[in-house]
């Protein structure tokens, strides 16, 4: 069902940036801070200090590379290990800040500004922009995207913090419960978007490479799941194309 | 270095991978198509690469989880995705549910003395 394409005008881009800050809230930093929420807690339980979820989640914000760096750097994966797999979890983000920019462009905004702007360009305010901000007039498209994701990435700072006290703070078993938040998470996320059949593929032959290759490598073995798991997804559904 | 500084600095790398495609990204935008199947290629190994890890959570967790009992996490993880698709992709319903029966199977488990 397709929304119908409404003008929409907040008047200035002040009032942008307010209006976007405004819709922030909602469902979107609901499910957002739950998320961040389990994060805070798996910081906790990986034995680190409430600085460390806090400099991640302020620095390296996008909740799939900061749970697989922290994921890795509790098994004791090596820097460079880490490294790779963070860049090839959050490589997605490239298509992302390309389909966004030339929409949120305008001339009257330095470009350094766009740099500040892409820092904060993850899933859900993307999603957001990506209907709203074409509906926009042009000056008021970059203050609605910084109002709306700077609102949501302020809020999960919060939700971190709150996540590491609550993880101490709670019952053993509900912590169980705030760490399991993630894997959950993100496998809803994936289950409500089976329509491409080349993703698709990569998620069913990456959920099953990913298990055993942690028995055999647990340093290597997302790196190696997703390049070797993807790159056959890809090919798989190139062969299909083509013979289609 | 102590490990918590060491922290810090493997933080500043991951940061640093992370925002090198999103500056990336601004750079290249309106200069390249992202309707090249390079991008299709990148979708497909992110994509297995997060499933891999989220396969791995669940069967193999580290940390407190790994006290818990498989048959008891993929019990949770199958009730959220029911939940899930029965309120028709309400994340917040779905990962309410799967969260509180990994709980309470857990406790049930506990209180009943089930075998392990």
């Amino acid at each position: 069902m397709a929304e119908p394409l409404i003008e929409r005008d907040f008047g200035t881009p002040s009032a942008a940036l307010r209006g976007g800050a405004l819709e922030a809230f909602g469902i979107p930093m609901l499910v957002l801070g739950g998320s961040y929420l389990g994060f805070g807690a798996l910081v906790r339980e990986a034995g680190l200090a409430i600085w460390h979820g806090l400099f991640s989640t302020l620095t390296g914000w996008a909740l799939p590379g900061q749970i697989a760096l922290l994921e890795l750097y509790s098994v004791g994966a090596p820097l460079l290990v880490i490294a790779s797999a963070v860049a090839l979890t959050n490589v997605r983000l490239l298509p992302m800040v390309m389909t966004l920019m030339p929409i949120i462009d305008d001339r009257r905004y330095p470009r350094w500004s766009y740099y500040c702007a892409a820092h904060v360009i993850a899933i859900t305010g993307w999603v957001a922009a990506m209907r709203v901000c074409p509906l926009l007039p042009q000056d008021q498209r970059l203050p609605y995207f910084a109002g709306f994701t700077g609102t949501l990435w302020i809020s999960t700072l919060g939700a971190t913090a709150v996540g590491f006290v609550l993880a101490s703070a709670v019952p053993a078993y509900v912590t169980l419960g705030l760490v399991f938040i993630n894997p959950i998470y993100f496998m809803l996320v994936f289950a409500a978007d089976l329509r491409h059949r080349g993703r698709t593929l990569a998620l069913i032959f990456g959920a099953l490479a990913g298990p055993p290759l942690y028995l055999w490598s647990p340093d290597w073995c997302l790196v190696i799941a997703g390049i070797s798991a993807g790159t056959l997804a890809f090919l798989a559904t190139s062969t299909l194309r083509d013979q289609s | 270095m102590t490990a918590y500084w060491w922290v810090f600095v493997v933080m500043i790398i991951g940061a640093a991978v992370t925002y090198g495609w999103r500056a990336l990204g601004v750079a290249l935008s309106g200069r390249v198509s992202i309707e090249s199947r390079i991008f299709e290629w990148i979708a497909c190994v992110a994509y297995a690469l997060l499933a891999a890890l989220i396969a791995r959570m669940i069967i193999f967790p580290i940390g407190p989880l790994a006290e818990t009992h498989l048959a008891d996490r993929a019990g949770a993880a199958i009730g959220a995705l029911a939940i899930f698709f029965l309120t028709r992709n309400n994340l917040l319903a779905g990962v309410s549910v799967g969260a509180a029966a990994l709980v309470a199977l857990t406790w049930g488990r506990a209180i009943l003395s089930w075998p392990v």
